[in-house]
């Protein structure tokens, strides 16, 4: 169970109507039908992960989220979740403002860019980072539109958008101390290297 | 063949989700063998859409594995226009041609027998066996009154064979359901005019069927699409040899009509790029004849095929067939009451005032070309109004359906293309039903939905055993 599922789950009320933008194999949709009994669909472009789900009994729709979510009529979702594809998609911005006309509240995982290993490998090194949240090279990453928290919190702001909550998350190491633990929530933009936020319309 | 009677498939998932090991083929796929098809005769009469009435029918139908204890293994197969009931295996042990889909049903395919118990009806007015334009009409066995040139020879329908509904192949094959005690459907499965009867049938019977495979279909046919079965229809229609449809009592048949309809359906079924791979330009002589025999390669597939088509079709089953087509509308029993006006306004409109209206722009476009571009506006916020309109109908139809739908459609296919899978897609997500929709990548047009494409098996095999997780959801409105 991926840490930014855990937090998800948290942020999502029991029977709830879900939409999950690429939810991959379905595994966060399938872990909230059984945990919490939400409904809902997901999203997915990836032809396996698509089949996996199907063969899971979840429902899932191939489409690409730069299409948009036109489909969706208002308010037709308690919560869109979307985890670890915002900075894939060609218009971010554009697509959370869909996320927030198609659902009451939205729940959403990026990589971070300003993470401390990320700005190692860029100030020191003088090359793309490349990590455990962000494990391609530049040449063949799908992560086209990379922002930090502070990025999205600065795009939040600018579109009217309110953050209910937002947690900070580091699972590149494993078993933090206390004291990594505290550390991480004091400096966030610098020591987590995903993040996981919950917005709605103001 | 056993059939697994500790059929899992409907508990629920009560722990991480696994990773199905059916989402890919077995290897040792293997033939459902030599089969006999069954005749079922119904002696209670039907009473049709059309309401005329058949004093009795049979169906010709086939089956494949086993039934299970508590009948709950069945799916039912639907065919499309020019298929049967014959849908896998041999009918001997000479037989070279398998069954229309041999490659879906069989043990360890993507219908997998081993498990599963596979019906397979042709439907009627249909020419394979079950009742149709082509057996014995009741009415004409001892009268004398039917055809003055006929004497007392018991005649076939012929063209006396009522219309048919896609609606009315349901209800025939509800009541097949009952005479084989199976209360409901572990799935049914069709493609192309099978798909639109899977989807009427978790309409009309949504108690009936846990699961609906709807492939290369379409929630009801386009203005394109009845353009094309008109020009069949035509084609048939205006050959000498049809005599009205009693072709067979005047001891001709209308060859060259069929062979035309089923060309002309047929291109609708491949693509510009399969026929390009497959033809090209190629010439069968290697040069020019200027002359109107075969020159192209593809002239001369198009009329080998036809003339097959030809020789095991009815001319009027073939027009039937079509009619059904084209009056599919599973919204037809949900009428909406969200957008009076626009309807009220073109259902009302007579062919004179459509004609008039139409002499009337062409008019004030010479007149002003600004108009022109006001019409545009005009057509696109009426699309986008009947897009609108055609959601809504289709959310009133599928409002109380009660089972989990998979929709495939194929990139190529330009005869139910895509957009068409995906409107009913919409439809069912905006009424909250469990949905799953696949596109695949796949060259060979409407005719893909017969293909052995590994990701398109994969599904329909994954979604036929996918533990049944997913609760369905009372329509609601808006969320707030």
């Amino acid at each position: 169970m991926r840490m930014d599922h855990q937090l998800a789950e948290r942020w999502i009320a029991p029977q709830a109507h879900v939409l999950d933008l690429g939810c991959g194999n379905g595994e966060l949709l399938a872990h909230l039908q059984q945990k919490l009994g939400v409904t809902g669909y997901g999203l997915e472009i990836d032809e396996d992960k698509i089949n996996e789900a199907i063969g899971n009994g979840l429902s899932i729709v191939e489409q690409d989220l730069n299409d948009g979510l036109a489909r969706f009529a208002d308010n037709s979702f308690d919560t869109v979740v979307m985890a670890r594809a915002l900075q894939a998609v060609k218009a971010p911005d554009e697509l959370l403002l869909d996320m927030l006309r198609v659902a009451r509240e939205a729940v959403i995982t990026f990589p971070n860019f300003a993470h401390w290993q990320n700005r190692i490998h860029l100030g020191l090194k003088g090359m793309m980072p490349v990590s455990e949240a962000l494990p391609y090279e530049w040449y063949n990453t799908p992560n086209i539109h990379l922002c930090t928290f502070k990025d999205f919190e600065l795009l939040c702001a600018q579109h009217d958008i309110h953050i209910i909550n937002r947690f900070a998350v580091s699972d590149s190491e494993k078993g933090h101390t206390p004291l990594m633990k505290a550390l991480i929530r004091q400096a966030p933009n610098l020591l987590a290297d995903v993040a996981i936020y919950r917005v709605t319309k103001k | 063949m056993n059939a697994r009677s500790d059929n899992t498939s409907d508990q629920h998932l009560n722990s991480q989700p696994h990773t199905n090991s059916s989402a890919s083929i077995d290897s040792t796929t293997g033939s459902v063998g030599v089969v006999t098809p069954q005749n079922f005769h119904f002696a209670e009469p039907l009473t049709l859409e059309c309401n005329r009435t058949l004093p009795s029918f049979d169906l010709m139908v086939e089956t494949y594995g086993t039934l299970n204890r508590d009948k709950s293994n069945a799916i039912l197969i639907c065919h499309a226009l020019s298929g049967n009931h014959h849908a896998a295996g041999f009918h001997s042990a000479d037989d070279k041609k398998a069954g229309w889909w041999d490659n879906m049903i069989g043990p360890n395919k993507a219908i997998d027998i081993n498990q599963f118990y596979v019906v397979c009806v042709n439907n009627i007015g249909s020419c394979f066996g079950s009742t149709g334009p082509t057996t014995i009409n009741p009415d004409s066995v001892g009268s004398d009154s039917f055809d003055a040139n006929s004497s007392d020879e018991p005649q076939v329908y012929g063209p006396d064979f009522p219309l048919i509904t896609i609606k009315d192949w349901v209800k025939t094959q509800a009541m097949l359901s009952d005479r084989l005690g199976i209360d409901v459907w572990h799935a049914i499965v069709g493609g192309s005019m099978g798909g639109m009867q899977a989807l009427q049938w978790s309409v009309d019977y949504p108690e009936r069927l846990k699961r609906c495979v709807v492939i290369a279909s379409t929630p009801k046919l386009s203005a394109q699409n009845i353009a094309f079965n008109e020009v069949a229809r035509q084609s048939i229609l205006s050959d000498p040899d049809f005599k009205n449809g009693r072709y067979i009592q005047e001891g001709t048949y209308p060859r060259r009509g069929l062979i035309l309809a089923r060309m002309v359906g047929h291109i609708t079924y491949l693509t510009d790029d399969a026929m390009k791979a497959k033809f090209g330009r190629d010439l069968k002589s290697g040069k020019f004849m200027y002359g109107y025999d075969v020159e192209f390669q593809v002239e001369s597939y198009l009329r080998y095929q036809g003339e097959r088509f030809s020789e095991n079709f009815d001319a009027n089953t073939y027009l039937l067939m079509t009619k059904a087509l084209d009056y599919f509308d599973p919204t037809r029993d949900y009428p909406i009451r969200d957008y009076p006006s626009t309807v009220a306004k073109d259902t009302t409109e007579s062919a004179v005032q459509i004609e008039d209206s139409i002499a009337a722009s062409v008019e004030s476009s010479k007149a002003n070309a600004q108009s022109e571009l006001e019409d545009a506006v005009t057509t696109i916020e009426d699309i986008e109004s009947d897009r609108q309109q055609e959601l809504s109908a289709l959310k009133a139809a599928f409002a109380h359906t009660q089972c989990q739908y998979l929709v495939v459609s194929f990139t190529t296919d330009w005869r139910f293309a895509p957009e068409r899978s995906q409107e009913i897609v919409d439809a069912l997500m905006a009424t909250g039903k469990p949905v799953s929709y696949i596109n695949i990548d796949a060259p060979h047009g409407h005719d893909s939905f017969l293909f052995d494409i590994p990701r398109y098996m994969g599904a329909v095999k994954g979604f036929l055993t996918a533990p049944f997780i997913t609760p369905s959801r009372p329509a609601t409105g808006e969320r707030s």
